[in-house]
């Protein structure tokens, strides 16, 4: 069966993309291994653990249940955009501060998803950081530091310290 | 976990989405949220030939008012627009409890309504939704059209009476009748997760504060979504209390079969089916109290 | 010598990578020419292979080569024992492995029948559905009990039983205690453990240069040495052309160190035979089969007690699940053997296990390697013997604590690193003291749950206690060089998962070196930059790796010091070690950068004294003489919906003792990830088999990890008895807070919903709101009290 081949463009963190997909190639597949932004991670495939949350036009999304041809047209943010020229991210900053990661690997995913929550939400309630959280799984830390550091980043974010 | 191959359109309008379905029929699925197709495809326990991209098409989302006190939600209409939409969820406060029980936001950012009631897991919260509020579904073909209740809607396990050449394109909810109140309730594994047992009711009072109407419906607790409705007639006609509630429970219990899953037993599902009946109906008529 | 670093929560060196997706984790490796391998498994547990016909698959375009058993000819080989059983005299041990890819007989399901390679992981799952498989099923071996029956199936049909081990310790005289006890208590308990699903699964990329006849292999190992080591031997290479690499590895957990896996093996042998780079990366729904479990164990277990509750012995035959081979020896059974014994004195213990093969995945260690299901049984008889004796489950346990100055404690059995187990250190009545205290234990019990329960809320408080063995051998290795630019590089050979090795070890040579933490770079999991070593697992890497850095970092300082002191013609004592500089006391002006000496150490000209070595490095290792002993106390109040039996945790502590910290910062994380697995274990994570083998529940959205909202805050403390059997006086702590979760749920639901006095136990692990349900409707015990 001949390949079904579509062109798309679309801009990921604020650069332009034009590129050839086939259309059953999943997005996240097409960040990591087309795009080379191999920051947003693949856990599960089917939804359910986060690691390849991005965001999409500003709100979250499973970048695994997306395919990349359904990307075109649109707005993407990953990881990789975070940290600017002049450094870490606020909330980058507070997880480090706060020891909120140990393998990494959900890291991207949880730093996508909260930096979009905090936005909406800049002053949140710890039951309200661990319900955004909630559809991000992590294995390794228990989760207790990243909440603190969400809490953290978002009283630096609204002009406190961190 | 790769999707087999399928040929990909994006459908330019309703009526191009429509042909298309026409012609290759169930060799062709409508790609709406993906947050249910996406997974099936990339488990490969679903291989569309044809995959109907009808994302673009923003005359399927939305919400008006139609007349006779109802609502209209186009089908495209994502879960995360209904929890902005203040009056909405005031017309129709069954969503208010729910929507926050579906998955996650970054599904909800996703999903659509649509979607969800044409998948018709036994186990999501919108199908128990429609058939206690006795929605009406709107179905379009590329020769026709036709509107189906709830009640009719949902055939079996995952299937609906969507015909291979449909397409459900809007639903239609009753708005929330004076002295009325509503309330969704469920138990699941973790906050999220498909419901082991859900209960959406609503109650309503006539002038004297007595029982004139009673919905019920649950999710979970068969191959399609259960209308309990009629389960509730020790309440009707009686002012609110324990002992009627209670039996309430008892006949949603005795209604249902459950079957089980690898999360709980069907013991447990009716136990749980009773408890939950009671809950819901409890907080449903104290809403009524604030509601006035 | 300053330690300002060491014991100090020093923020990690790895994080600005790994925050910013810079970190490279093994799908993230791109190599010209890379190929993709998809694995055609098993669906069924047990059958006889009667023919695979890949001629279709080799027909779809992008497919480059498909192999099965029969093409990989001689190098399908049964792989090796990993880990020997211990000497315990008596033992029967049948010795079973799996080979790379099934020959004749498939033995659960998930096992490997072919490999396809293709363009792209998408055509070579496309290629999976071409070939064509004829099997002739057979009955799956699932039931352990059933397993042992006469004329059952044998999961090996050549060895004529399903019994794969069958050891029996045992120390002091048992019958004699319970013939003197006042109470003897005897129960069934059904405990497993589940899979350890770390967010990455695992990957292989081989790429063989056939110019240089050399092959590097990125794998999501924990133990790169051994598998580099394994590789050699199995392809006819010298260790040499082998280089293995473990990149960031997000989340080991245990199943990462079994080896070789199947597709460890064939990896190398296919990107030898294609000259090209092929990658595997194992997608989620392969890992609930193709990675190796924990499950579960049936203990018969009796315990016999004096009137005020001390322990005169215990009794317990159980059965183990090894699952389909058994290549990693009996790791998991031997620690529920050993910790069963936990922080008390035992006189008496006959303890005799049966290790089972049965058709599903192997078993080996994750996170607590069986020692979840000593703990499960030792804390439940003591719960039960409490509620018999009328005396309070902490102060029963109080009364059996091994006394402080019994240390070290013998307790004679024969424990996982071979040796007689043996406590090394401990002082376990403050750490339960302070676990009482944080968690308010006698005003809940006076107070707090009596004022509950009058307002119709069910809420119960749990306690248990647990000994684990940590920092056991072989030995790790170290090598500490100073560059001419100042900065330290440290190179060891295990890996690292997520435990903050770039940190802690850094923390151990910048205190040595006087440099900043910042300055140290670490290297692990690169068997090119350093050759020896065993892995991560047992809760070693701190205890067994940080002692051979620091052991290396003195030499290298020791070096430093001579070289300054020649230079300057003064007395080493006389000279100070700081900021990246030695200098003379009292006379900051006079120094000599570290970066300085490490070039005066490799001259060009003059001579290098004999009985010296250039450069300013050192290579040490460190090996313990036993593994030494942590210990932790859990606490925590749980509420339950006494009608829908959900649970919430409104309190939770730990009070842990694992000797000397080198960061406490990180070992505060481990604690939380710990015990957020032991609630997954306890309340959440089941693995739903079939009768034939099947598992029911191989997705993320089925097997539930617990999230955000399932575990709760936790407050942490601890105490320091540091460990005599090594320099730094650390002990393990890795599994810590995962080991005592199921018993304190158990405890605390009975406590909450007051099962007890209704004659309901608690007597198994995972529970979950329709079990909890289910044991309620059931009534009382249906087995033997006696």
């Amino acid at each position: 069966m001949q390949s079904d081949l579509h062109e798309i463009a679309l801009s990921v963190n604020g650069k332009s993309y034009r590129r050839v997909v086939e259309s059953r190639m999943l997005l996240s597949d097409f960040l990591r291994h087309e795009l080379m932004l191999a920051g947003t991670h693949v856990g599960c495939e089917h939804g359910v653990c986060g690691a390849c949350t991005i965001l999409l036009n500003g709100a979250p999304v499973r970048s695994c249940l997306m395919l990349a041809v359904q990307a075109d047209g649109h707005e993407l943010a990953t990881v990789e955009g975070l940290a600017n020229d002049t450094g870490l991210h606020p909330i980058q900053q507070a997880m480090h501060e706060h020891h909120g990661l140990q393998c990494g690997y959900c890291t991207p995913g949880i730093l996508m998803t909260m930096t979009a929550f905090l936005k909406e939400n800049p002053a949140p309630s710890e039951a309200e950081v661990r319900e955004a959280l909630s559809g991000n799984l992590c294995r390794c830390t228990g989760y207790q530091n990243i909440v603190d550091a969400m809490l953290a980043a978002a009283k630096a974010m609204r002009g406190g310290a961190l | 976990m790769k999707p087999a191959p399928f040929k990909y359109v994006k459908a330019s309008s309703i009526t191009h989405a429509l042909s298309l379905k026409a012609e290759h029929g169930d060799d062709a699925r409508f790609l709406a949220g993906g947050q249910s197709l996406i997974p099936a495809m990339n488990f490969r326990l679903a291989r569309p030939a044809v995959l109907i991209d009808i994302n673009g098409l923003s005359d399927l989302a939305g919400c008006a008012e139609v007349e006779g006190g109802k609502v209209r939600l186009g089908a495209l209409t994502r879960y995360c627009a209904l929890e902005r939409d203040g009056d909405f969820l005031k017309s129709c406060p069954l969503f208010a409890d729910a929507l926050p029980h579906i998955a996650h936001p970054q599904v909800r950012n996703r999903g659509t309504i649509g979607g969800n009631l044409s998948h018709a897991d036994p186990a999501s919260e919108l199908p128990a939704l429609a058939v206690a509020m006795q929605a009406r579904m709107h179905l379009k073909s590329a020769t026709g059209e036709r509107e189906v209740d709830a009640s009719d809607f949902f055939v079996g396990l995952l299937t609906t009476d969507v015909q291979p050449d449909e397409m459900l394109v809007d639903i239609t909810w009753p708005v929330q009748k004076p002295r009325s109140g509503a309330c969704f309730v469920e138990v699941a594994r973790r906050r999220g997760d498909f419901a082991l047992v859900g209960v959406a009711a609503i109650v309503t009072h006539d002038a004297e504060g007595r029982c004139s109407e009673v919905r019920l419906g649950l999710c979970g607790v068969g191959e399609t979504p259960v209308d309990a409705s009629g389960a509730a007639s020790p309440l009707m006609g009686e002012k609110f209390g324990d002992k009627a509630v209670e039996a309430v429970a008892v006949g949603v219990r005795r209604m249902i079969e459950p079957a089980g899953n690898v999360h709980a037993t069907p013991d447990y599902q009716r136990h749980v089916a009773g408890v939950l009946t009671g809950r819901a109906l409890r907080a449903a008529d104290r809403r009524i109290a604030h509601a006035v | 010598m300053t330690t300002r670093f060491f014991g100090a929560p020093v923020k990690r060196n790895e994080d600005k990578k790994l925050l910013t997706g810079q970190a490279l984790f093994i799908d993230d490796v791109e190599l010209p020419g890379m190929l993709h391998a998809a694995l055609l498994r098993s669906q069924v547990a047990h059958a006889r292979i009667k023919n695979i016909d890949t001629s279709a698959a080799l027909q779809r375009g992008g497919v480059i080569a498909v192999y099965t058993a029969e093409d990989l000819g001689a190098y399908c080989q049964p792989g090796p024992l990993l880990v020997p059983p211990p000497p315990v005299p008596g033992i029967v041990f049948n010795l079973r492995t799996h080979v790379p890819l099934a020959k004749d007989t498939v033995r659960c399901a998930g096992e490997p029948l072919a490999i396809v390679v293709a363009e792209s992981r998408y055509i070579a799952e496309d290629a999976l559905d071409d070939i064509v498989v004829d099997l002739e099923i057979l009955p799956a071996v699932v039931d352990l009990e059933k397993a042992l029956e006469q004329d059952t199936t044998c999961v090996h049909a050549d060895l004529g039983t399903n019994v794969a081990a069958h050891v029996r310790q045992t120390k002091g005289d048992y019958r004699r205690a319970a013939a003197n006890a006042d109470l003897t208590l005897k129960r069934r308990f059904r405990y497993e453990h589940g899979i350890s699903s770390p967010i990455e699964t695992r990957g292989v990329v081989a790429q063989w240069d056939a110019r240089a006849e050399h092959m590097t292999v990125w794998d999501t190992t924990q133990a790169p040495v051994f598998v580099r080591n394994m590789l050699a031997g199995a392809l006819g290479l010298g260790e040499g052309q082998v280089r293995v690499i473990a990149p960031f590895v997000g989340g080991g957990f245990g199943p990462k160190i079994m080896m070789l896996y199947p597709e460890e093996a064939t990896l190398p042998w296919i990107a030898m035979r294609l000259n090209r780079p092929v990658k595997w990366i194992e997608d989620r729904f392969e890992h609930f089969v193709a990675t190796t479990h924990e499950r579960g164990q049936i203990h018969d277990a009796e315990i016999a007690l004096a009137r005020d509750g001390r322990i005169l012995g215990v009794r317990d035959v159980f059965l183990h699940d090894n699952g389909a081979y058994n290549p990693y020896g009996l790791t998991v059974p031997i620690n529920s053997q050993c910790t069963l014994l936990g922080p008390y004195v035992v006189p008496a213990y006959d303890s005799r296990f049966t290790s089972v093969f049965t058709n599903l995945p192997i078993v080996t260690p994750y996170r607590g390697a069986g020692r979840q299901h000593g703990v499960f049984v030792i804390e439940r008889l003591l719960d039960l013997a409490a509620h018999e004796l009328n005396i309070d489950p902490a102060e029963i346990r109080r009364r059996n604590f091994i006394p402080k100055d019994a240390f070290p404690f013998k307790n004679e059995i024969i424990y996982q690193d071979f040796a007689p187990l043996e406590y090394d250190s401990g002082n376990y009545e403050p750490v339960l003291d302070k676990a009482l205290e944080a968690i308010g234990y006698a005003d809940f019990v006076a107070n707090e749950q009596p004022k509950l329960h009058a307002q119709g809320r069910s809420v119960g408080i749990g306690i248990a206690c647990y000994v684990e063995g940590t920092g056991i051998g072989p030995y790790e290795g170290a090598k500490v060089q100073v560059r001419a630019n100042g900065k330290v590089s440290v190179a060891t050979g295990i890996g690292t998962q997520g435990q903050g090795h770039f940190t802690s070890f850094a923390q151990i040579v910048a205190d040595q070196l006087g440099v900043d933490v910042t300055d140290v770079d670490i290297v692990t999991g690169d068997t090119d930059r350093f050759y020896w070593g065993a892995g991560t697992f047992a809760s070693r890497g701190a205890v067994v790796a940080g002692n051979a850095v620091s052991e290396a970092a003195q030499a290298v300082r020791k070096k430093a010091l001579k070289l300054a002191s020649d230079a300057f013609e003064c007395a080493e004592e006389d000279l100070v070690l700081a900021d990246g500089k030695v200098s003379i006391t009292g006379i900051p002006e006079k120094f000599i950068r570290l970066g300085e000496l490490a070039q005066r150490a490799n001259p060009m000209r003059g001579a290098v004294k004999p009985g010296t070595e250039p450069g300013l490095e050192s290579t040490q290792y460190f090996g313990p003489s036993s593994g030494s002993t942590a210990n932790g106390v859990h606490a925590a109040i749980i509420e339950v919906d006494p009608a829908t039996f959900e649970v919430k945790i409104l309190k939770y502590v730990v009070v842990h003792d694992c000797g000397t910290v080198i960061n406490p910062m990180i070992l505060e994380g481990q604690i939380h990830g710990g015990v957020a697995q032991g609630i997954g274990n306890a309340f959440y994570e089941k693995l739903s088999f079939d009768e034939q083998g099947q598992l029911l529940n191989a997705s993320l959205a089925d097997y539930l990890l617990p999230t955000s909202l399932e575990v709760p805050r936790m407050e942490l403390d601890h105490t320091v008895t540091p460990s005599p059997l090594n320099p730094l006086g650390v002990k393990g702590a890795g599994e810590a807070g995962a080991i005592p979760v199921g018993p304190l749920f158990a405890q605390a639901i009975e406590n909450a919903l007051e099962l007890k006095q209704r004659k309901i136990e608690l007597l198994e692990i995972p529970l979950s709101p329709s079990r909890v349900f289910e044991l309620i409707q059931e009534g009382g015990r249906e087995d033997d009290k006696t």
